[in-house]
């Protein structure tokens, strides 16, 4: 099994095309959108998990690139530092996806990089500047 | 029931018995207080947050031509120290910034670096840059001086912070339509989150709300080392209303900490930075409570439950001194991840560790058992909520000509 964290690039001519929709049918991948932005008449952007065997994975995104996708990594990723980290919990609220939690035991804060998109909101407000993007 | 040099009696023929705050409370409810009073010595408190009003002064040496930096300018890796001492006396503000930091010109502005940064790359044994400029005098010459400095060599390096550990804080909300960036973090607009700030039950003067162990010349866990209650703290307040516990319902009473710098340790004195507001210092207390009469232990085993804190909008109340709150919590709820606040529901943050304060409770208690640490006992008492001592605004009109 493959699991990727892609971007997409939609030229405005495939925003009203169902493009994930042919990745599920016929590539039996497994899709999570991670943040979209598709309106009518301008370029639409995506960033999706896909999850699914390496060959449909890589037939899946040939499809895509078929299509006139533009097509990276998501190449940011929000990692923590442990050194840095004092587990106050100022990220927690406003993580939008629960990628941030406290423990509720030893209160110390849990990250949970698979829940992250890469918003970035943390990596200002962190008081010890823990949360890095890296590229 | 004992005194002070009993324990360290017991103390010294490892002999003491000392929990930690958190402990206390569970032994209080399984055995009562009576009883857990006649067994336990010592009740250890812990806290780690940004403290703003702390900071370090240095002793640098003399250059050879002598400098008076009296006066002049210094700074530590470009950060500006206070000058207004003798020749070579500064001292290090945590909240101090570069002269040329983007501050707010860019809003929110970053603050990456200031005082509360230097004093932590100190304490870990980094080289710091300093750069200093006087007048000259016949007797101190120089106009200029560089160097790289490095605690060890320093000689005197002592931390002295004169507002820490403040007695509960208020939760900080925004009401109004857009973010804003506080002292008390980022608040999403129209509730989108409340923030915190105290260790709760841990927290030293929680524990000790009338101050009757915690006094000048307490020995305290401070920064990873040792350090003393010098005197109330700034903003000392212990009239605020309280609880019939005795806790007080709002931010009360503080301390001034004092201490050997050299022996403190990076990992306890954390430089941070709040978006949009500016550089601070994270500092590591520990207090211990000698348990000297039932009622000290009483107040010593009260849980996050039983301490509640007022909430306060930042958007405007906090900012034009408006009085009144938006409700009572307590730490219990806060610790839930989500308070109601004006039939909202409200997820909280907190800027106090308090795993970190777990941490420091537990470590001043091993520091107690192996006989490491012998307590003090106060040479004078804190004002207490008795004692008629307020916290006054600013009287502001013109200024005299």
């Amino acid at each position: 099994m493959t699991s990727k964290k892609i971007v997409l690039h939609f030229p405005q001519r495939l925003v009203d095309q169902p493009i994930v929709y042919k990745l599920v049918k016929e590539f039996d991948l497994q899709f999570n959108i991670l943040k979209a932005s598709v309106t009518p008449q301008e370029e639409g952007l995506m960033v999706l998990e896909l999850v699914g065997k390496k060959e449909n994975f890589d037939k899946g995104v040939e499809y895509l690139k078929s299509c006139g996708v533009k097509i990276e990594p998501l190449s940011k990723d929000v990692v923590r530092d442990e050194h840095k980290c004092t587990s106050c919990g100022v990220c927690v609220p406003v993580c939008p996806t629960g990628a941030l939690s406290v423990d509720t035991k030893s209160r110390k804060i849990n990250f949970d990089n698979k829940k992250c998109i890469a918003c970035e909101i943390c990596v200002k407000i962190c008081p010890p500047r823990a949360m890095e993007v890296r590229f | 029931m004992r005194t002070i040099k009993e324990i360290n009696e017991k103390i010294k023929k490892g002999e003491v018995v000392v929990v930690t705050a958190e402990e206390v409370i569970d032994i209080v409810k399984d055995k009562g207080a009576k009883r857990a009073a006649q067994e336990i010595d010592v009740v250890t408190t812990g806290t780690f947050g940004p403290m703003c009003s702390s900071g370090a002064y240095f002793n640098i040496g003399h250059s050879k031509p002598r400098i008076k930096l009296g006066g002049g300018v210094c700074t530590f890796n470009g950060i500006p120290l206070y000058t207004g001492f003798a020749a070579v006396d500064v001292f290090l503000g945590a909240t101090a910034i570069a002269d040329d930091d983007p501050r707010n010109k860019i809003f929110p502005g970053e603050f990456k670096y200031g005082g509360g940064h230097v004093i932590q790359e100190l304490v870990a044994g980094k080289n710091i840059k300093l750069e200093g400029t006087a007048y000259g005098t016949d007797c101190y010459p120089a106009k200029k001086i560089q160097a790289t400095i490095n605690i060890k060599d320093l000689n005197e390096a002592v931390l002295f912070n004169f507002r820490n550990c403040y007695q509960n804080y208020n939760v900080a909300v925004n009401l109004s339509d857009k973010a804003i960036y506080t002292y008390m973090g980022m608040l999403k607009p129209n509730l989108g989150n409340a923030n915190y700030c105290s260790a709760g039950q841990l927290s030293p003067l929680l524990k000790d709300p009338d101050y009757r162990t915690i006094g000048v010349g307490t020995k305290i866990f401070l920064g990873g080392g040792i350090g003393y209650v010098a005197w109330q703290g700034t903003q000392h307040n212990p009239s605020v209303k309280r609880k019939a516990n005795g806790i007080p319902q709002a931010p009360a009473g503080t301390i001034a900490v004092i201490g050997d710098l050299k022996q403190m340790k990076p990992e306890w004195l954390v430089g941070v930075s709040m978006l949009g507001y500016g550089v601070t210092l994270s500092v590591g207390i520990g207090v211990p409570i000698p348990i000297l009469d039932e009622e000290i232990l009483k107040s010593a085993a009260v849980c996050d439950e039983e301490i509640y804190t007022q909430i306060v909008d930042y958007s405007h109340a906090y900012p034009h001194c408006v009085p009144g709150s938006l409700g009572e919590v307590n730490y219990a709820q806060l610790k839930t991840g989500k308070i109601i606040v004006k039939d909202k529901e409200v997820p909280t943050g907190s800027l106090s560790s308090y795993s970190k304060a777990c941490e420091i409770a537990g470590e001043l208690k091993a520091w107690i058992k192996k006989g490491d640490f012998l307590l003090t006992e106060p040479v004078e008492k804190l004002p207490n909520a008795a004692s008629g001592y307020t916290f006054k605004p600013l009287k502001e009109g013109p200024s005299i000509s």
